[in-house]
């Protein structure tokens, strides 16, 4: 392990004792965080994981309906039918922190017109009515997904970070400074028993000289 | 004010979002797709992008995970997911906790 380059003395050895105390406790904190990020992550993953599954089989099942009400109509019709939506889902917006990190958090709220469907019956069949019934069912569990899932993303990217940080501070920073500090105080000690061997010999060559 | 969700999709099944007041854009090219994503991403809350065009685009969807807006959601296109987004589920598990702690059970299974 190298040690850091800097002149053996005590003023020294007094900051990097007190950028090792810092260290050492930036470290204890931050892996309680990341302790802590990775239980909250493994729970949010599981409900990803719930959530996806459930959609993927609706959303599924509702474009096979779709499908079949597609095959029934022309393009132009269909398009004419669906133009303009009457449901609509009212979206709001905010953030919410976990562990620090801003994630998006939404509500739903469904407002739906006078009439439930975008299109006059005579328009169009009754395949086109299921599968727009469900699809607005399904919206709004891709709304919860779409938050749970950018909230695992994000929570990924911080975990990762954290654990640099974490890893950087105990393998590279702390042996470091650890490292260093114990040469400066060598170093000292050493200069200190040069010192007295010093006076040691100067004071014996006085006595020589005297006697 | 209300937010707004829109649709990215390469077929026709797109338009049965567009019963529920979701905007529904088309785009079959990769490169359409992309600069038609990066407008959208502008104006809109959550994106929901078909899981076939996600696969192609995956770096230009990483970048907007570093914010918590716009939300970007693949979807299956079909009736057949083609794995992007459980894909994804795994990358990030194991990014963040460095094992499987959901598709073990899968694996056996099989």
């Amino acid at each position: 392990m190298s040690r850091l380059n800097v002149n053996p003395t005590r003023m020294e050895l007094k900051k990097l004792k007190a950028r090792l105390k810092t260290a050492t406790r930036g470290h204890k904190l931050l892996k309680d965080k990341l302790d802590e990020m990775i239980r909250r992550f493994s729970l949010l993953i599981k409900l990803n994981k719930k959530l996806r599954d459930e959609v993927e089989s609706q959303l599924g099942q509702v474009l096979k309906e779709f499908a079949f009400a597609k095959g029934q109509l022309s393009k132009g019709a269909l398009e004419n039918a669906f133009m303009l939506p009457t449901a609509t889902l009212q979206l709001k917006r905010g953030t919410t922190s976990i562990m620090n990190v801003e994630v998006p958090a939404l509500s739903v709220e469904e407002k739906t017109g006078s009439e439930p469907y975008p299109y006059a019956f005579a328009q169009i069949t009754s395949e086109a009515d299921y599968s727009v019934k469900r699809i607005s069912e399904v919206v709004a569990k891709l709304v919860k997904l779409a938050e749970v899932e950018k909230q695992v993303a994000m929570l990924a990217d911080e975990i990762e970070k954290n654990k640099r940080r974490v890893n950087a501070l105990e393998y590279v920073m702390i042996p470091q400074l650890e490292e260093t500090i114990s040469f400066i105080t060598g170093k000292l000690d050493e200069n200190e028993r040069a010192s007295i061997t010093r006076l040691m010999k100067v004071k014996s060559m006085i006595a020589d000289k005297n006697g | 004010m209300a937010e707004k969700m829109a649709i990215l999709g390469e077929g026709d099944s797109v338009l049965a979002f567009k019963a529920c007041g979701i905007d529904a854009y088309y785009a079959s090219e990769r490169e359409e797709a992309k600069d038609l994503l990066r407008k959208l991403a502008k104006q809109y809350t959550i994106i929901f992008i078909t899981e076939k065009l996600a696969g192609q685009m995956d770096d230009l969807l990483k970048k907007f995970n570093q914010s918590a807006y716009p939300i970007i959601l693949p979807v299956p296109s079909g009736s057949n997911s083609d794995g992007y987004a459980r894909a994804k589920l795994k990358e990030r598990m194991e990014k963040a906790l460095g094992v499987d702690i959901l598709f073990n059970k899968d694996r056996e299974e099989k």
